[in-house]
């Protein structure tokens, strides 16, 4: 059965990847908004940064996080000055983090909606005066909701698959970034084989779950590709 | 005189050469994350007297036993404990009999930053740090020994919230190397400077033995490795003096 500690994990990590994901629309939408319609030169390098996490090992990402966030580097020199202290080993930390790591599962299913909607229901918006803010609030949030629905449960569950990442930045800490993933390694290392297969359980049973939801419900196949 | 010698000369070349290829063979070894650069340079030296080659795999002792007992194709086990050889022998995966202790390790209390960790560790009692890093004491042994420490110096129950935890040895050195951890328990291996056999940067606090139990540092011929005389030879070679004075010049005990 699942222990006290196993269910604090499953709790901590769908904390965090709530928090998450409620960054990455904010963030992402603007920015896929962006991407679907600008024809300036930087699209493409735009593209390939927000991107860089499908291809990059997470070990990678992690690492550079570390050494970023850390006392000695750039970022955490600034949140030091903030009076923040620096980033790894805190909730914060593995939230950023984690935004970072599963922006492209928001963002291209964002900007995929946004181009298919196309031009003519902005010119029809436009012609009946609505305004820029209007227009985007009543025309194309309703018009992209497939897309919204889809960017918020793959990033949502990306991050709550996430390992790579969250091994190197979060130090392992009961209770504060010792995510699910985590565990499940953990108790394979000490060989609880047992702990480890229910944990595992529940995460296959939640990730099938959120594919059949894709899939079947949403129907959204475009997003096939994205899916390592 | 060239000409007629140079057929004769190819024939002996190749010879010697597909002499060496038939007698010499391969053998992969699981070695643990704390060996990596002993083993290196062990390997190297093993290949040059013998000419079998040892392809290596580094990771955590406790991963490469479950892999092991998944039929890894490894031949030989290099682990940081002694529980994981005896259990493989129990249960059939190694060659019954053939572990043997091969290293002593060796904990250093260490901080990246110069006059961090006074040489006596009165740091620890003082607790004034955020972060104390150590490799994760439910499966990594050096966790295990780091713990016993802080138990000895009854500072355990105290420093326990500043616990940040690496997956392996590798991991809490780099915890500590990039000053995200003030200080950490990690391997005189990680740490010494070969040239000098002192702690080679930072400031950092070998620990006396007689705080944790020994740490003895164990291998063993897995059965997939029984008929290879490389892994055979292997395991003769760990034991020789050339491997011994790599083994020392790393900071690792000697068995005794």
């Amino acid at each position: 059965m699942l222990s006290p500690d196993d269910l604090d994990t499953l709790l901590l990590t769908f904390k965090v990847a709530g928090i998450a994901t409620a960054l990455m629309l904010l963030i992402g939408t603007p920015l896929a908004w962006w991407l679907a319609r600008t024809r300036s030169a930087w699209k493409g390098i735009i593209n390939a940064v927000v991107a860089l996490p499908l291809v990059l090992p997470p070990t990678v990402l992690g690492f550079y996080l570390l050494v970023l966030m850390g006392p000695a580097g750039a970022v955490g020199k600034f949140t030091s000055w903030l009076g923040l202290g620096t980033l790894p080993f805190t909730f914060t930390g593995l939230v950023i983090a984690s935004v970072l790591y599963s922006m492209p599962f928001v963002v291209q299913p964002l900007q995929a909606s946004f181009t298919t909607i196309g031009e003519q229901p902005l010119e029809a918006a436009a012609t009946l005066r609505a305004s820029p803010l209007d227009t985007f609030f009543s025309v194309i949030i309703p018009l992209a909701k497939p897309g919204f629905l889809t960017a918020s449960i793959l990033g949502f569950a990306h991050t709550v698959g996430e390992f790579g990442v969250v091994l190197m930045v979060g130090g392992n800490i009961p209770g504060k970034t010792r995510v699910v993933s985590v565990q499940i390694y953990n108790h394979v290392e000490a060989l609880e084989y047992a702990e480890a297969h229910w944990l595992a359980g529940c995460l296959l049973l939640f990730s099938f779950t959120v594919l059949i939801i894709l899939y079947t419900v949403l129907k959204t196949h475009p997003v096939a590709h994205q899916l390592k | 005189m060239l000409t007629t010698a140079f057929p004769r000369l190819v024939i002996a070349l190749a010879l010697l050469l597909f002499g060496q290829v038939s007698w010499a063979a391969t053998t992969l070894v699981a070695v643990a994350s704390d060996f990596t650069k002993p083993m290196t340079e062990i390997a190297a030296a093993f290949e040059k007297a013998t000419g079998h080659s040892a392809k290596l795999s580094f990771g955590s002792s406790g991963k490469a036993f479950a892999q092991i007992q998944s039929d890894a194709p490894f031949e030989v086990y290099l682990s940081a404990s002694e529980k994981y050889p005896l259990e493989l022998e129990k249960t059939g995966f190694a060659v019954a009999n053939t572990h043997f202790v091969y290293a002593i390790g060796k904990l250093v209390l260490w901080s990246a930053t110069p006059g961090y960790v006074d040489d006596q560790g009165k740091i620890l009692a003082t607790g004034n740090f955020k972060h104390i890093a150590l490799a994760d004491p439910s499966h990594a042994p050096y966790g295990v020994v780091a713990e016993e420490v802080m138990k000895s110096l009854g500072v355990l129950d105290k420093l326990r919230p500043l616990f940040v935890m690496g997956e392996n040895i590798s991991q809490t050195f780099q915890f500590v190397s990039t000053g995200n951890a003030e200080l950490g328990f990690v391997g005189l291996a990680q740490v010494i400077d070969v040239n000098s056999g002192k702690i080679g940067s930072g400031s950092g606090w070998i620990i006396p033995d007689n705080l944790h139990s020994p740490f003895r540092q164990m291998a063993v011929l897995l059965k997939t490795g029984a008929e290879n005389p490389a892994a055979l030879a292997l395991v003769d070679f760990l034991k020789s003096p050339t491997a011994l004075a790599i083994i020392e010049k790393y900071g690792f005990g000697l068995p005794k």
